[in-house]
């Protein structure tokens, strides 16, 4: 398992990233470790997809080192980023809505060359996500919102990424299908990928993490195991509702 | 494959077993010239250009249905390939150089075209790639329209004469063939030998979509953030279906200045890029079939109009109140509007389609 002091895989030194004239991300720290499940958290607008983006090199940055397993990836496009082993699942899916969830699966293995490996992988994904085998022929934009979030998640695994991007994997499900997600995200990460998740639902995010990262307007404004982020009074009434809970209480 | 397992029902009209189906329509493409003979040359020549538009709209679906890439000045390339034959094989520069060089020719100068369109339009989507591909369209037409002076390339309006026909060993297929007594025309070799172009195209597309190439511009077309996040390079895969498309668009041209043996830019027109547009949307864009049967729907409408629509006023009214022209225009957008009401994705949708169809009415 996970020791603290394992050197992180990921690490993000002064990234800033600017969309025109405006600097939405200005200048943040980030790490990820083997097996480690990390979270971003943060009101709307405060970077955190921008960040997501930039890291998989969807979004170029303005500022600041990005490496991974010990390289400069920074410079890199996106597809060379996923060959190393950096796969992002965007926000609000992106799954291919036009094709069978068996070709979103195969298209996941798009860098891959090792047949064998990639039929074993299939079988990963089939045992993780059940319900994603269930529906391998059906086109998936015809699959509920929690399905194509799983269809999402087993292409991106079938790349066989060693740090997962996660972005707002929750956003629009039923809570019953998001606890579901998580468990997935959970598994994951005991199989020794780093996780870097953005969510909204900060509680549950918080929850499940080990370290949380929180962000307001494009910087992190505070760091820490996601047990001690869940019990800091500015995060629970920032982020939690907490403040609103007591002014109904009042 | 798995994918092929889905057995998405058609609607009955189409629900042809696929084992009768496929014989009866390589019987049909090899007897159409005959019967087309019967009944008087000029419908010959309609088949040979509905097989030029075919393989343009072959090519134009690669790009538009594929890919996802909505492009207006396809014509362009159909223009450089005519361009290319009618320079390397004609009097105009006194070179006559053999088919087999000429045609790959065409195609590699409309691929790099294709290249030189697609560089300056990576990062364009939608709306804002359809107005700079229609530009680019024009640009091409009003060069071969004014590179005239001061050194005379083009001929300019007046267009290139006396292009070379296509020989392909020693047989020149502008003339008559006397086999065993029996007369073959012109017209009928050209259609065979356009057919084959057309096979080659089918075969070539068939795999092209099955392929790894395929799948990326499926992943671009429903979702470019996405397909990059999936390690896809989608500069390269764009790239190479503006150049692939290009590259049928250059085929067709060459053919198209042997065939008829005069090019000027009055051919390559901003209406022509929409013509073969409405083939692929008319017939199911993204589905081989349907853009194949777009594409001989509407070389075949107007000369069905201008032999029937006459008369046929002449007989009623005495005189001819709706020119073919107009009439054909007219028919068009009519077809065009029904078909956006009753069948939005084709006369042959895509197969995912139905999918969706069958959910609805499920």
């Amino acid at each position: 398992m996970r020791t603290e002091n394992t050197t992180p895989i990921l690490e993000v030194r002064g990234l800033k990233v600017a969309y025109g004239g405006i600097q939405a991300v200005k200048g943040i720290d980030l790490q990820v470790r083997e097996g480690e499940l990390v979270s971003l958290i943060g009101a709307n607008g405060a970077g955190k997809t921008t960040t997501l983006n930039t890291l998989a090199g969807v979004v170029p940055h303005n500022g600041g080192e990005i490496r991974y397993a010990g390289q400069d990836v920074g410079k890199l496009p996106s597809h060379l980023r996923l060959r190393k082993g950096l796969a992002l699942v965007p926000e609000g899916r992106g799954i291919f809505t036009r094709l069978t969830v068996a070709e979103n699966l195969q298209t996941g293995a798009y860098t891959r060359r090792d047949t064998d490996g990639i039929a074993a992988d299939m079988e990963k994904v089939f045992t993780l996500l059940p319900r994603v085998k269930e529906r391998l022929n059906q086109v998936a934009g015809t699959l509920s919102g929690g399905e194509q979030q799983m269809v999402a998640i087993g292409r991106a695994l079938l790349s066989r990424p060693q740090v997962l991007l996660l972005d707002e994997p929750s956003m629009g499900l039923a809570p019953l299908v998001v606890e579901k997600i998580f468990e997935v995200i959970h598994s994951i990460t005991r199989e020794g990928m780093g996780v870097l998740l953005v969510e909204q639902n900060a509680n549950l995010a918080l929850e499940v993490s080990e370290r949380a990262y929180v962000m307001e307007g494009g910087l992190v404004t505070l760091e820490g195991t996601g047990k001690a982020l869940l019990d800091d009074p500015k995060v629970r009434s920032a982020y939690l509702g907490e403040e609103i809970d007591q002014g109904l209480a009042a | 494959m798995t994918t092929n397992s889905t057995a998405l029902p058609l609607p009955a009209s189409f629900a042809l077993d696929r084992r009768i189906q496929r014989p009866l329509v390589i019987l049909l493409a090899l007897a159409a010239p005959l019967v087309a003979l019967s009944m008087g040359k000029s419908w010959v020549r309609v088949l040979d250009f509905a097989l030029l538009y075919v393989l343009l709209a072959i090519g134009l679906n690669l790009v538009v249905g594929f890919a996802g890439l909505l492009d207006l000045g396809y014509i362009a390339f159909y223009a450089v390939g005519a361009y290319t034959w009618a320079f390397l094989a004609s009097p105009h520069f006194g070179i006559h150089l053999p088919f087999w060089i000429v045609l790959p020719l065409g195609a590699a100068f409309a691929a790099l075209a294709g290249i030189a369109l697609g560089f300056p339009t990576l990062r364009l989507r939608g709306d804002y790639l359809a107005i700079v591909t229609l530009g680019f369209g024009e640009i091409i037409r009003i060069f071969m329209n004014n590179l005239n002076q001061p050194i005379n390339i083009t001929n300019g309006p007046q267009g290139i004469d006396s292009i070379d026909p296509l020989t392909i060993a020693g047989l020149d297929l502008s003339k008559d063939l006397d086999l065993f007594g029996f007369q073959i025309p012109s017209l009928t070799l050209y259609y065979y030998a356009f057919l084959a172009c057309v096979v080659a195209a089918i075969i070539l597309v068939r795999r092209l979509q099955i392929s790894r190439i395929g799948r990326a511009w499926a992943a671009i077309r429903d979702d470019e953030l996405a397909a990059k996040a999936i390690g896809i390079d989608t500069r390269m895969m764009k790239l190479l279906a503006f150049g692939l498309g290009a590259t049928f668009g250059g085929v067709s041209g060459g053919l198209f200045a042997a065939f008829q043996g005069f090019v000027s830019p009055e051919s390559f027109s901003l209406m022509e890029s929409i013509v073969v547009l409405t083939m692929i949307v008319l017939g199911g864009m993204g589905n081989l079939a349907g853009v194949i049967v777009g594409a001989i729907m509407l070389t075949a409408l107007p000369e069905l109009l201008r032999h029937f629509a006459v008369p046929m006023q002449m007989a009623l009214f005495g005189k001819t109140l709706l020119d073919p022209e107009v009439l054909r225009m007219l028919l068009l957008s009519l077809a065009m509007i029904v078909m956006m009401l009753v069948r939005p994705a084709g006369l042959l949708p895509a197969r995912t389609r139905y999918a969706h169809r069958d959910r609805r009415n499920a």
